[in-house]
């Protein structure tokens, strides 16, 4: 199962109070997690990624195991330990404005 | 019982508030999606129990949310808000084409007779309307594929469509107003479009008197009287009694004639109000004394209202949406601030109270009125 921590305006919409678990077929990915994500909360499509371009919104970023992976491609496999789930998946608002 | 519900939206929420005919006391509810923007609230004058709210966020977009219990609860509808075919391009502030890209629903407008029909109005400038209480959106792109539409530019807050007024009478006639191309009519419910600014002068543009391009803040309009719309601009505040076909001037003796909100007494189509604003680059009011002004001749002659409202140190703004009227028999005003308060007045604009004095900066006031 795929680990996926959301940002706190995302859990209140989705509904869900700490991180959420996905089973994802195929290989994971950015875009495959979020598929994933959005079949299983629809109410979060279009909050991640634009609906019809899928591209990621601009104060959204992705984060595992220390890294950043907001500019990698969707189709790029996530790192083995979040494909594991030892390590969770971070959807984070980031830090803008006020 | 006669009763009035105030919808607000905020930078970070959405507030219900309740009182009884006599409107002095009142309950408070919120914040609804705390944190989150909340351009507009609107109920459905078919359905009151039916509300919806225009949320959204810089970091995760719009989303539409809709009560059928008067506010108690909410649930998420469809946010999915596509430009019909290839969108194109408006030009953008440097005058170069932008392509259109959807920012956020500013407005909504639920339909007057059918409680499942309701219009949004966003930013780039672009009309939807879902007939299925907001599960499905569908663009009325004959407004913004109006020949002149690659030449609208957007004003400082975004090139949005931010007022939205149905004719009581004809379903197929509408009006629009979108900042910065001016004011829009359809009179077959959409499919075409066609700009009705003959009469407005702006002098920020390069021709003061060009068909599109006018920063309309917003219109207004008497339910009895649908031929004559108010209209507040940039600057001016103008008149049309022959729905839009041509507009004069009526600022009259306002100190001020810029400002964002204007809305008409609910039973004097003549009784109009404005909140002047002191300029375009000073947005609060003239003298940091917040005033109303009401005219009972439908422009040219108007009245300050100041008793209850603060006439020292005062330097919020009214916003364009932020202005509404209940229909009870001694017709109630509404506006919210950017400093958070919102004032009524039961008795017409004589006198003014707040109801709540600090919420967060207020976005939007809309009023549903029980009888």
């Amino acid at each position: 199962m795929i680990r996926v921590a959301l940002p706190a305006h995302l859990r209140t919409l989705a509904q869900v109070d700490g991180e959420v678990q996905l089973s994802v077929v195929g290989d994971v990915t950015v875009g495959s997690v979020l598929d994933a994500l959005e079949s299983r909360y629809p109410m979060l499509c279009g909050t991640i990624r634009d609906r019809n371009t899928h591209q990621r919104r601009a104060f959204v970023r992705f984060f595992a195991c220390e890294e950043d992976l907001s500019h990698d491609e969707p189709s790029n496999s996530l790192p083995d330990a979040v494909t594991s789930g030892a390590e969770p998946f971070l959807i984070v608002g980031a830090m803008a404005g006020g | 019982m006669s009763g009035v519900r105030v919808l607000v939206g905020t930078r970070k929420g959405a507030f219900v508030l309740t009182a009884d005919g006599r409107r002095d006391r009142w309950d408070v509810s919120g914040p609804h999606f705390a944190g989150w923007e909340v351009y507009h609230v609107a109920g459905s004058p078919a359905d009151p129990t039916r509300i919806f709210a225009s949320q959204s966020t810089g970091w995760f977009g719009q989303l539409i949310q809709r009560s059928d219990d008067g506010g108690e609860t909410w649930n998420q509808v469809d946010n999915h808000f596509e430009y019909d075919g290839v969108p194109g391009t408006h030009q953008w502030y440097d005058g170069t084409p932008h392509p259109w890209e959807f920012a956020r629903v500013w407005h909504l407008e639920p339909s007057l007779t059918d409680p499942d029909l309701v219009y949004a109005g966003v930013e780039d400038a672009a009309l939807f309307r879902s007939t299925d209480g907001g599960q499905q959106w569908q663009e009325l792109a004959g407004l913004r594929n109006h020949d002149t539409g690659h030449a609208w530019q957007p004003g400082a807050g975004g090139m949005c469509l931010h007022t939205i007024l149905q004719h009581p009478d004809d379903p197929g006639r509408m009006f629009v107003a979108i900042s910065a191309a001016g004011a829009f009519r359809t009179d077959d419910a959409g499919e075409t479009w066609r700009p009705i600014n003959r009469g407005l002068q702006s002098e920020g543009i390069p021709d003061p008197d060009a068909e599109v391009g006018h920063c309309v803040h917003r219109l207004a309009m008497h339910p009895s009287r649908p031929d004559v719309l108010f209209m507040q601009k940039h600057w001016d505040v103008m008149r049309s009694d022959n729905a839009g076909e041509s507009w004069s001037e009526v600022s009259g003796d306002l100190p001020t004639d810029f400002g964002f909100a204007i809305d008409v007494h609910a039973h004097e189509p003549d009784t109009v109000y404005v909140v002047p604003i002191k300029s375009d680059s000073e947005h609060f009011p003239p003298e940091g004394r917040l005033r109303v002004y009401r005219s009972r001749a439908g422009g040219h002659e108007w009245e300050p209202l100041t008793n209850g409202l603060p006439q020292k140190d005062c330097y919020v703004n009214v916003l364009r949406d932020a202005m509404a009227v209940d229909s009870l028999d001694s017709c109630g005003i509404y506006f919210g601030t950017t400093g958070g308060q919102v004032y009524a007045s039961a008795d017409a604009g004589d006198s003014w109270a707040p109801i709540v004095r600090d919420l967060p900066a207020v976005l939007s006031v809309e009023v549903q009125t029980r009888t």
